[in-house]
């Protein structure tokens, strides 16, 4: 089974424990600390398939290589998450990585597909699944540019409508 | 401009260059291949995705 982008349904249960910090204003846990948050890399026939079922980051499928590191890279996290009113009765709360996701001088000679977004303050659990297109890499750098912290446009947004 | 290949750095006037994009619903991504004697000795790619999951909350009516 192929990977999927998808939030992961482990990480909607746990924001509802505060399980996850994801800002540096936050009494949560340790006071305005944020969690720290990785990205690891997934071969496109991992098995099992990363997907909204994932509940934690695990070796298994993931990317091995010259230059990659078990358990990927960490998420430049600068920016706290925000909330915005869209309605009397709706809003989106959003957050993005501050910084772009950037695997340099690698070799990842087996196709690859996937980002796992985790939290490796929080026993890895799982947090969203990104797809793309297959990738190989030789000698050179993986990047993956964030999108626009918005509402409508951040790597993570909870809504309602 | 030299180039880390895995032959070592090697200056891009020695090597073949090829480049792409895909541009479609789910991303923007460019890469850029480089060939020594017809050997891929370097790509590196650069994705951007242009969706992102998304959750839908609800809270239910009482009464």
């Amino acid at each position: 089974m192929a990977n999927t982008q998808s939030m992961c349904t482990s990480f909607l249960g746990e924001l509802l424990s505060a399980t996850h910090n994801f800002s540096s204003a936050n009494p949560a846990h340790t006071a305005n600390t944020a969690d720290t948050f990785k990205a690891a890399l997934y071969t496109a026939t991992a098995s099992p398939a990363i997907n909204a079922a994932t509940t934690a980051y695990s070796a298994t499928g993931e990317v091995s290589g010259t230059g990659y590191t078990a358990g990927g890279i960490a998420v430049t996290n600068a920016t706290n998450p925000t909330s915005t009113n869209s309605s009397s009765t709706a809003g989106v709360g959003y957050w993005t990585p501050s910084g772009n996701l950037v695997y340099s001088t690698v070799t990842l000679t087996t196709a690859f597909d996937t980002v796992l977004i985790y939290n490796s303050t929080q026993s890895n659990k799982a947090v969203s699944v990104h797809t793309f297109g297959s990738q190989t890499i030789t000698a050179g750098t993986f990047t993956l540019t964030m999108p626009s912290n918005t509402t409508t446009t951040a790597l993570l947004r909870l809504s309602t409508t | 401009m030299i180039i880390t290949t895995t032959k070592g750095d090697i200056d891009d006037s020695l090597l073949v260059k090829k480049e792409g994009t895909v541009d479609d619903e789910n991303e923007y991504t460019t890469w850029v291949e480089y060939y020594l004697n017809d050997e891929l000795v370097h790509r590196s790619a650069h994705v951007t995705l242009k969706k992102s999951p998304f959750s839908d909350l609800f809270a239910a009516s009482l009464g």
